[in-house]
């Protein structure tokens, strides 16, 4: 019994077809947290990425080096620190999935950091002078000429980051988030059979993985190489 | 209860080395797999495009610890012989990271000029020929900025094997913290990233001398 359903041990196929609801309630939170650490990441990313460029080295090189720290360190130590130090250093306790989504969050903002520079890095230095030539203010520039530049080599980068933190949140269970790989352990702990539940997770990872890369790509189709306007 | 600071630093190395050994191995055994599996999405005969295609498709699509379970739980199951954990966790890791390699072998092997082909096949060079003294001499150098990015990956994922149950370094790290008063978690855990983004650096230092000798050998430089 699990979430108040029991499973059919008849045989591999009746026991896969009766787990199917609970594994469902998993995926159910996979695919929140996969959703606001991807927020997080983003807006988190963005201010990375301004304050990295920040005009002042006081602030653009300890953003850097936090940047690479996050970077290359694994997410289960970072996970582990969000929901075991914040607690006893500050006082602050998180549920396990707002931990976890916050330690998704923390390591993709740094990732997220590096495309936005790369992308507005990657409009050419002309567009600046030519929006100077004619007056536009600073934040004209950005918002009529840079960005929507920007956006089109932006957009599919956040997007295979997207489909990457898919397949990090199996690493939430951990910290004992019911996502969807936890669930399948806890019917194999509960039945002592593994292998279906995990093969079936297996499955509904790659079927949530090509759908969102086929997201991504229609997305990018659809994007006018020119650029997108922000108003 | 309690540990001393000696007994944290002590059992963070112990766990560092496995980390570094298992590291080492199974970015090794990725770079097989990618190369193999990269120069086979491009061969003549079918069966092997058509293997190393589903072998990226799947190791890519699904979570590296869906397939460290797999291995670890399920495998066992269905051929009937126990798998220990560092047998699983290198397998897992290496067949993870050599579907990530073997696109980037994959699209380096695709960027050699069109004309290179042509010439070797009017020199009658054999395919075997073709790939080893034009294509490959030619792309490795391409392939080494994206293989330094995998092998950090790799050491990152590393961590991950401590869930089957494998004493590496976030092993060691846990199993510190719960032995520890609650009050040493940070110093357990900050110690236990400074110990990973140190291996980090000593990894992309390994990869750029790497990348010098290819430079060398090939006589090109690495675009960046």
């Amino acid at each position: 019994m699990l979430f108040g359903m029991s499973w059919d041990l008849t045989n591999d196929w009746t026991f896969a077809w009766s787990i199917i609801p609970m594994l469902l309630i998993g995926m159910k939170i996979t695919i929140i947290a996969t959703i606001f650490g991807f927020l997080i990441a983003m807006t988190l990313g963005l201010v990375f990425a301004l304050a990295r460029s920040a005009p002042t080295r006081f602030i653009s090189w300890p953003v850097g080096f936090v940047i690479e720290f996050v970077r290359d360190t694994p997410l289960l130590i970072q996970l582990f620190f969000i929901f075991y130090v914040l607690p006893s250093s500050t006082g602050i306790t998180l549920p396990a999935l707002e931990a976890g989504i916050l330690a998704l969050g923390v390591q993709y903002s740094a990732y997220c950091s590096e495309v936005y520079r790369a992308g507005l890095q990657a409009v050419p230095n002309g567009q600046w002078e030519a929006a100077r030539a004619l007056n536009l203010s600073t934040w004209q520039t950005y918002r009529d000429i840079v960005i929507p530049q920007a956006i089109p080599r932006i957009i599919p980068a956040l997007g295979n980051y997207l489909v990457s933190i898919i397949k990090d949140t199996p690493i939430l269970s951990a910290i004992t988030v019911m996502e969807v790989l936890h669930v399948a352990n806890i019917i194999g702990d509960r039945t002592y059979r593994y292998m279906v539940p995990i093969t079936m997770v297996g499955i509904l990872f790659l079927i949530l993985t090509l759908i969102s890369a086929g997201f991504v790509k229609f997305i990018e189709k659809r994007l006018p190489r020119a650029g997108i306007a922000v108003k | 209860m309690g540990v001393t600071f000696d007994q944290i630093i002590d059992a963070l190395l112990q766990g560092a080395y496995v980390t570094i050994w298992i590291t080492l191995a199974s970015t090794v055994g990725g770079a097989i797999l990618a190369f193999a599996s990269g120069i086979g999405s491009l061969s003549h005969f079918a069966p092997a495009r058509w293997l190393s295609k589903t072998y990226v498709q799947i190791f890519r699509g699904t979570s590296l610890l869906v397939q460290l379970f797999w291995l670890y739980y399920a495998l066992p199951v269905l051929i009937g012989i126990h798998i220990s954990p560092v047998a699983a966790g290198i397998l897992g890791l290496s067949l993870n990271i050599g579907a990530y390699g073997a696109e980037v072998v994959r699209g380096a092997l695709q960027s050699v000029d069109e004309g290179q082909l042509e010439a070797a096949r009017a020199l009658n060079f054999t395919p075997g020929q073709t790939l080893r003294r034009i294509l490959l001499p030619q792309s490795i150098i391409e392939m080494m900025p994206p293989f330094g990015n995998l092998a950090i990956q790799n050491l990152k994922d590393s961590s991950l094997v401590s869930l089957i149950s494998l004493s590496d370094l976030a092993f060691q790290a846990d199993d510190l913290r719960n032995r520890a008063f609650e009050s040493d978690t940070i110093t357990i855990l900050g110690l236990t990233l400074l110990f990973y983004f140190v291996m980090a650096l000593v990894l992309m230092g390994a990869m750029r001398l790497l990348e010098r000798y290819f430079e060398k050998v090939s006589g090109r430089e690495v675009a960046r």
